[in-house]
């Protein structure tokens, strides 16, 4: 793969210009496609008296995404992954916090323009896909909205291209989703996204719904359409290695808090946080010998409910290694080396 | 069709010996043959992986040895020896004397599989004086230490509580102290970690392992997350549209497959400690339509080595030694998947340091 090489250098050389809160200003004149700017979702509880209950589903995240890469995001259920990415999306508002599309505030501007340019592909194809539409309709629907296409025909031939682009026949445009199997659901999904060529797509766990012999498929796909369409993405799953496989720069959220941001190997080889160093050593590998010689990482506990964060680090309860400090102040999210950010108080 | 490699009857270990089971769906749309004849052994205190995607029929399988089948689902030929004993034959009293006793279950979701209108403590007492017949205080002891077993902090405040208030892998914790608590010789864990976030999936696997060590039970687990099965398993079956299509030595499985089918899975998962990547090779086309199946063997339609013969009979059983065996008509008329195998063999440095060709691995 010696085109992400060059990609992952010419990262790390822009990541080093973003600055230590986190990835909010860049220098140099190369604006990023996304940026976060202390980014906040609280989830009001029903039933809970008037602005005294939140689940703090994202609590002051700053990240920029750039042009053309991957940035994959993972974590725990809970870890506000899936709400960080609809809200970069605006289709939660933010609480408080600021979006940029290309430098410009999407914060409160109409999204329709936007909607072109920013799409989503979802974890569940059968949940996400209208039963009572057909394929064709699916797909059309975005073209139609914001009128991509002159002539029925013009139209007609723009959904069979796009299901052709991703692997469907366009006889198939007259069926409804459940005639479809998972793998091809999803595929319909990934279409519906493409149909109004966005530049950047948040990519919501989008194989973990599929059976393991299709996960490689779609992931395969996603990667060429990157390749041939210059598209930018939000990887967001639980499963750290095709995250890891997948993306460029890996972000690892953690109790509505991103903890960590590296270039995916640097976050392998030598990662920083408490917390991502579990998460990684955790995962199974199917390699029954290198099993044998490790020792499982077990973190204690249960992850704390997002409605009472626990104060200072959000990790603390769970940290093998916390002292008195980490329960009283949050540990500040700094760069230690060119493009690795961590927020740790014992580095 | 398929070969009795266990040796019927098998030595005095032998816990569990299914032998050509099927099990078929009768459905409005037709018949379904979710098991198509499989035959495996389990000994005692061992542990096997069974792995498979949605509709392999491993779950199905399991269902029939716990007699868990629901219409239209049914049984239609094979046996099952539990100690010498076939539990098809079981009537209603002797099977609900099994489950739980004498085998017991943990299920994917924990949510769905405890009574919420009881407390715990209510749920496993049952458990217990259903089998066990112990003095309800006497249960209430055994239930607080195995609860505490299960890694399962201030038990007895837990006993007074419901499901809900627990989380997803207190949960499990629970559900497994519950199939634990009349120290069964067979444990049916149906995807026990799937639900579960990595790092509690980390801590039910280290607690299952420290159980099983402990209690020298017997373990099938479902899975279809081939790491969890390269970690905690000694045995592998790997199966697809109803069949086993090999069958192994943990080791043999992952450093010499054999089977197109589970070559391919191998191939197609990235590893999250690979320092670099290839790209991934899919394993084409869609899974088996269990309603119309392909004739022959079930995997040719998608796999990469398909022969005419593969298209119309299915395959027999090659034996590899050491009890690895795989259905493929490759293996069977001597060609080597060999370029296959050798990109998996190469992914795994460990299987090439212990030198390629032994066929006894350990």
């Amino acid at each position: 793969m010696s085109e992400s090489a060059v990609k992952v250098g010419a990262d790390a050389a822009a990541a080093s210009a973003v600055d230590a809160k986190g990835g909010a200003a860049v220098k140099g004149g190369a604006v990023p496609l996304i940026e976060l700017v202390n980014l906040k979702k609280y989830f009001v509880i029903k039933g809970a008296k008037q602005g005294s209950r939140h689940v703090h589903a994202v609590d002051d995240v700053s990240l920029s995404i750039r042009q053309g890469e991957t940035l994959g995001l993972v974590g725990e259920s809970g870890c506000g992954k899936t709400t960080l990415g609809r809200t970069a999306l605006r289709l939660y508002e933010p609480t408080a916090g600021r979006i940029l599309y290309r430098g410009e505030d999407i914060t409160d501007a109409k999204m329709l323009p936007y909607r072109r340019k920013m799409q989503i592909i979802f974890q569940d194809p059968s949940a996400s896909l209208d039963p009572r539409m057909t394929v064709g309709e699916i797909v059309g629907e975005a073209i139609d909205i914001h009128g991509l296409a002159e002539s029925k025909a013009a139209r007609r031939e723009r959904i069979s291209a796009l299901l052709d682009r991703v692997g469907l026949n366009s006889e198939q445009a007259n069926r409804y989703p459940h005639e479809f199997s998972g793998g091809q659901q999803q595929r319909i999904g990934i279409a519906r996204a493409l149909a109004v060529e966005p530049e950047f797509i948040v990519c919501d766990e989008p194989i973990s719904a599929l059976d393991v012999s299709i996960q490689s498929q779609i992931v395969n796909m996603l990667d060429d359409m990157q390749d041939q369409l210059g598209l930018t993405y939000l990887f967001i799953a639980h499963d750290i290695s095709v995250v890891r496989y997948i993306s460029d720069r890996i972000g690892v959220m953690y109790l509505g808090k991103l903890v960590e941001l590296a270039e995916s190997g640097e976050i392998h080889k030598n990662p920083l946080h408490p917390y991502t160093r579990t998460l990684f050593a955790a995962a199974p590998v199917p390699d029954p010998e290198k099993n044998r010689g490790r020792t499982r990482a077990v973190l204690e506990g249960d992850i704390p409910s997002p409605i009472n964060p626990p104060p200072g680090c959000r990790f603390h309860t769970r940290c093998p290694n916390a002292e008195p400090r980490c329960s009283a102040a949050e540990p500040e999210f700094r760069e230690y080396s060119p493009g690795h950010y961590a927020a740790c108080h014992l580095l | 069709m398929i070969t009795d490699y266990n040796g019927a009857g098998g030595g005095g270990d032998v816990l569990l010996s299914v032998r050509d089971l099927k099990v078929s769906f009768f459905t409005p749309a037709g018949e379904v043959k979710a098991v198509g004849g499989i035959s495996y052994e389990l000994r005692r205190g061992e542990v096997i992986g069974i792995v498979g995607e949605s509709g392999s029929g491993k779950s199905v399988e399991a269902y029939s040895i716990m007699g868990l089948l629901q219409s239209p689902g049914r049984v239609v030929g094979g046996s099952i020896w539990l100690d010498g004993e076939n539990v098809l034959e079981y009537d209603k009293r002797q099977m609900q004397t099994l489950r739980g006793g004498k085998v017991s279950m943990i299920f994917q979701n924990p949510m769905t599989s405890l009574n919420p209108v009881f407390t715990v403590g209510n749920q496993i007492r049952e458990a217990l004086l259903a089998h066990r017949a112990a003095g309800r205080a006497e249960a209430d002891a055994r239930a607080v230490e195995m609860l505490d077993l299960a890694g399962i902090n201030n038990p007895e405040k837990r006993m007074r509580q419901y499901p809900h208030e627990l989380s997803g892998g207190m949960r499990q914790r629970v559900m497994i102290a519950l199939a634990l608590i009349c120290e069964p010789d067979l444990l049916i864990a149906d995807e026990p970690t799937t639900a579960l976030d990595v790092t509690i999936q980390a801590q039910i696997l280290s607690l299952m392992e420290r159980i099983q060590k402990k209690t020298k039970m017997a373990i099938i687990f479902i899975t279809h997350n081939l790491g969890v099965v390269a970690d905690i398993c000694s045995r592998v079956a790997v199966m697809y549209a109803g069949y086993i299509v090999e069958t192994g030595p943990v080791d043999e499985i992952f450093y010499r497959p054999r089977h197109p089918y589970t070559i391919g899975l191998l191939r197609s998962m990235p590893r999250v400690d690979a320092d670099e990547f290839e790209r991934l090779i899919p394993i084409d086309g869609t899974p088996v339509d269990m309603l119309n199946p392909p004739s022959g063997c079930p995997f040719a339609p998608r796999c990469r080595s398909c022969m005419k013969i593969c298209l119309r009979l299915y395959p027999p059983s090659a034996d590899f030694g050491g009890g690895h065996i795989a259905s493929c008509w490759l293996s069977e008329r001597g060609k080597s998947v060999s370029a296959a195998a050798a990109a998996v063999a190469a992914a795994h440095a460990p299987a090439a340091a212990k030198g390629e060709g032994g066929d006894a691995y350990e």
